[in-house]
């Protein structure tokens, strides 16, 4: 059995796994980190949205061969200690403030883009439109889209605060 | 205002009910579930007006419940917590808040202190553990509250003797009882005095409305940390030892049933395989990870039977749906009349978290976990597939991860008990997405065919036929309907259990003269198509009907829809739900060519809503370009307007309004499910066109009114019916041509290259790393 050894939330782990086997079922069945959840398994829903070197991906699209010993895994459980402080990311203290999940299957799927999609408008010096917020794939059948854009833009006030 | 429950079955004066202390080491207080005074007050039902006016759905369910007469029951631990096991399931809808709220509010303890679970499958409340019609806080309202009433009151007289001082000199604050000298206890500390060596009736007051703190008040989510932090779990997130993934192969016709495979021993000893096996609905396959499962499951050489829809496709079944329909009453009269029939196409009760259970079946006893809101069903449906007594089955209920009807059903609780006992060891099955549309439950196909009469200014008759496929009730409430039935009001005991709930659930809100509207199914099987009822059941089928035909005759008598809707409704609470969203939403303004405002109305749940919204149809918008997405008309503004009774937590409203809107905007326009030749064509969420952010209004307002009742309604479904009305009126009204078709772009070239039937399942992609941002 192939040997596959890499970051996640800041620890070196190693799994013993074929190497076709997708990261999303490593995490969730051989790991046991369960935050990233199943909705597709075809890289359309977004429910199992995590980072890899800081940029949002879809882990159920990715084989375990296909990353490397000092690739760099963030799942949601992982994601409040990428932000400064001991609490939660700000993305997170504003789906508390917005109040957004209702079932909440989609919503750490939900936070990891919205970290990744501020971080990514902000690299390129600007701040969210509602068209990059139309760009956003993940579904939620609990239909909580509004809250969702109203928690992106309190997040991303946040996080350039450095909170 | 204050308002008053009615005489009740349990009730000693006003505000006064009777409950239990019972017997244990730790303070338990418990009331009747059945303690709900409003059903048994439902008045005999007259010819007219409508039944729902006076006896609604929620009357109904309420009904059942009562005599099944059993206890709830509230624990206080020895910190002063209180814990409480709900006989429902949380599916997303806020009621774990909503009744954490309610015991807070009348046990005088923060919101924190109260720990609201999920009970397992209690055979003996019989019919009242169904989680459907958004009745939960209408039938948990009144015992819940007497029993934390029970249970503080203990705590008092505990306390009276600890500190040595008189009940009525107590007060109590957060969790802390104190005399006037400053001298306390904590509930923890009386918790433990107060439990009693036998049980104890018990007379309370209840709070009244007025002296409210936590109840009426917005409140977060209480489990949206765990949600925001990756903590939830579902069903699949539970830890059960050995309880290995599991995925079923499925025949590439809707219904179709495995006859061999021709390669198991090859397809047991792939990458991970544990187990594969032959169960009534497909071949299922046991493996280390899931997605070995759906390696597997591709791998499969299965000879298939064939299924229950034949080479049928949308139009046969619309047209035995019209073949089918009862006949309107009254003639066409040339310029007098106002016809109309509107297409209602299949569309999928998917939730998120797909279908799935874990399950343990060995030695002859099975355990079951899963998102379940007809855990008794289940229980039985189980015990009856695995072929063991009803008392050697389990059911653990765990939250789910959404569920709009679909989890009325315990489709993969069975399967996986199935799946288990083949096995001979511990599976967590679950459907592939694939799978959810194409053999999974969905909204029934209807037919609406409406015609009304207008003379002189006046409208004399309204009639809407609805004939729809048959809706699958058999989830618990069939056999109680039965049950029941003597004790319905007249006029109802002839009725199939269908043709009775829409009796009960719909309701023209308006002076029409002579309104009739019903239903019927054609072909009444229910194992052809399966259906259930999916989130509002017919309403917002039968409201986009009725709302575009009254935007019809309001145009026919040359008046303004708001004026004209205001002209005829006869519910002041409608009158007041739509004047409110006509001022917040600017009715009335002027909009560019190709935009327009639509407005609608519904009336159910014991309360009403009224939506506005605008809607953009102006080329430049509809042709948008979004990879793999359905662009379209776009709504731009969304204003929904609710009176839902008395209101538990307004933030939960809110945002069940938001998700009733997110679900009949894209009934509307975009969501559906294709039947060709046998098989739905659907197969990932990028087919289906579910709402999405590309989709989503850009302002959203929901407002709470103050309700003049005293009694809470039903919120869970509440805002999907006038919301698909009001989309449809909008884009009526944009485009100058009344939508016949639902949703509006069914007929368009389909938007995705079907996936494969066979191989059932899409291979999971490899190239995820393309798609990085």
């Amino acid at each position: 059995m192939p040997s596959h050894t890499f970051q996640l939330n800041g620890e070196t782990v190693t799994v013993d796994v074929e190497d076709d086997v997708r990261i999303l079922w490593v995490l969730r069945d051989v790991l046991g980190v369960t935050g990233p959840k199943y909705g597709c398994g075809i890289n359309v829903c977004k429910a199992c949205t995590s980072h890899i070197n800081g940029k949002a991906f879809n882990p159920c699209s990715v084989r375990v061969a296909d990353i490397g010993t000092d690739d760099e895994i963030t799942t949601i459980e992982g994601l409040a200690d990428t932000a400064p402080g001991d609490g939660l990311h700000p993305m997170q203290e504003a789906w508390l403030e917005h109040d957004v999940a209702q079932c909440g299957y989609c919503q750490p799927g939900q936070i990891m883009t919205a970290v990744a999609l501020v971080n990514k408008v902000r690299k390129e010096g600007r701040a969210i439109t509602e068209a990059d917020l139309d760009t956003i794939r993940n579904v939620c059948r609990c239909g909580t889209y509004s809250r969702i854009r109203e928690a992106i833009k309190t997040g991303q006030d946040a996080m350039a605060r450095g909170l | 205002m204050e308002n008053h429950p009615a005489e009740g079955p349990s009730r000693v004066s006003r505000r006064s009910f009777v409950g239990y202390v019972i017997g244990g080491a730790t303070l338990i207080a418990a009331a009747d579930l059945g303690l709900t005074p409003s059903a048994a007050n439902a008045a005999p039902i007259p010819s007219v007006p409508q039944i729902p006016e006076v006896y609604d759905l929620n009357d109904f369910l309420t009904h059942c419940a009562m005599p099944t007469s059993n206890l709830i029951a509230i624990e206080v631990d020895e910190k002063g917590h209180a814990h409480f096991a709900l006989p429902r399931m949380e599916v997303g809808q806020g009621i774990t808040t909503a009744v954490a709220m309610l015991i807070a509010e009348e046990l005088e303890l923060p919101v924190g202190h109260v720990h609201v679970t999920l009970a397992p499958a209690r055979p003996e409340l019989l019919f009242n553990q169904l989680t459907g019609g958004s009745n939960t806080i209408v039938s948990v309202y009144t015992p819940v509250r007497v029993a934390a009433a029970i249970a503080r009151k203990a705590l008092l007289e505990a306390a009276a003797i600890m500190l040595g001082g008189a009940v009525t000199q107590l007060t109590t604050k957060e969790g802390v009882i104190s005399l006037p000298d400053g001298s306390s206890v904590t509930y923890g500390e009386a918790a433990a005095k107060a439990a009693k060596p036998t049980t104890e009736k018990v007379e309370v007051e209840l709070k009244k409305t007025s002296d409210h703190k936590v109840v009426g008040k917005p409140h977060r989510r209480i489990d949206a940390r765990e949600a925001v932090t990756g903590k939830k779990q579902f069903a699949m997130d539970l830890d059960i030892p050995d309880a290995l993934p599991t995925m079923v192969c499925r025949a590439p016709e809707l219904n179709g049933t495995p006859e061999s495979i021709s390669n198991k021993g090859e397809v047991e000893t792939m990458p991970g395989v544990t187990h594969v096996a032959i169960i009534p609905t497909g071949v299922a396959v046991r493996a280390k990870t899931f997605g070995q499962c759906i390696d597997a499951v591709r791998a499969l050489d299965v000879t298939w039977n064939s299924g229950t829809v034949g080479g049928l496709s949308a139009k046969d079944i619309k047209a035995e749906l019209k073949d089918g329909q009862i006949p309107l009453a009254v003639p066409k009269i040339g310029a007098t009349s106002v016809d109309g029939e509107f297409t209602f196409h299949f569309r999928s009760g998917s939730a998120l978290e797909p279908n799935c259970a874990v399950a343990d079946v060995r030695d002859g006893e099975a355990t079951v976990w899963g998102g379940l809101k007809s855990p008794i069903d289940a229980q039985g449906r189980i015990a009856k597939a695995l072929g063991l007594p009803q008392t050697k089955v389990t059911v653990n209920v765990v939250q789910g991860g959404g569920s709009f009807g679909r989890k009325l059903f315990s489709d993969a609780a069975v399967e996986a008990a199935l799946a288990s006992k083949a096995f001979g060891a511990p599976v967590k099955l679950m459907w592939h997405r694939a799978d959810e549309p194409r053999q999974g439950r969905v909204h029934p196909m209807a037919v609406s065919k409406v015609r009304a009469t207008v003379l002189a200014g006046s409208i004399l008759t309204f009639e809407q036929r609805h004939s729809s496929v048959a809706t699958d009730f058999t989830h618990g409430l069939g056999e109680r309907l039965t049950a029941e039935v003597a004790a319905l009001p007249t006029g109802l005991s002839n009725l199939s259990f269908s043709e009775s709930i829409f009796l009960l659930s719909q309701e023209l809100p308006y002076n029409f003269g002579v309104v009739t509207q019903l239903l019927n199914e054609p072909k009444p099987e229910v194992d052809r198509f399966n259906t259930s009822s999916v989130r509002n059941i017919y309403s917002p089928d039968v409201a986009t009907a009725s709302e575009l035909m009254v935007d019809q005759l309001a145009k026919k008598l040359k008046l303004d829809p708001v004026v004209f809707r205001r002209r005829y409704l006869k519910s002041d609470a409608v009158k007041r739900v739509l004047d409110r969203a006509a001022e917040l939403g600017d009715w009335g303004r002027s909009m560019p060519a190709g935009t327009a405002q639509g407005i609608a109305v519904h009336k159910e749940y014991k309360g009403a809503t009224a939506v506005l919204v605008e809607i953009d149809c102006r080329p430049e918008t509809v042709n948008r370009e979004v990879r793999d997405a359905v662009t379209g008309p776009r709504i731009t503004k969304a204003v929904v307007v609710a009176d839902v009774g008395l209101v538990i937590n307004p933030a939960g409203v809110n945002a069940q309004m938001m998700g009733g809107f997110s679900d009949g905007m894209c009934q509307a326009l975009t969501y559906s499910n294709h039947l060709v030749d046998g098989q739905f064509l659907e197969a990932s969420w990028d087919n289906s066109a579910y709402t999405r952010q590309w989709n989503t209004p850009f302002e959203f307002e929901c407002e709470v009114m103050e309700s003049h009742g005293g009694q809470p309604g039903g919120v869970g479904e509440a805002g999907v019916a006038a919301s698909m009305a009001a989309v449809a009126c909008a884009y009526a009204r944009a485009t100058g041509e009344m939508p016949t078709e639902f949703p509006i772009n069914f007929n368009e070239p389909i938007h995705f290259k079907p996936k494969s039937f066979i191989p059932s399942v899409p291979e999971s992609p490899t190239d995820g790393l393309a798609y990085t941002f």
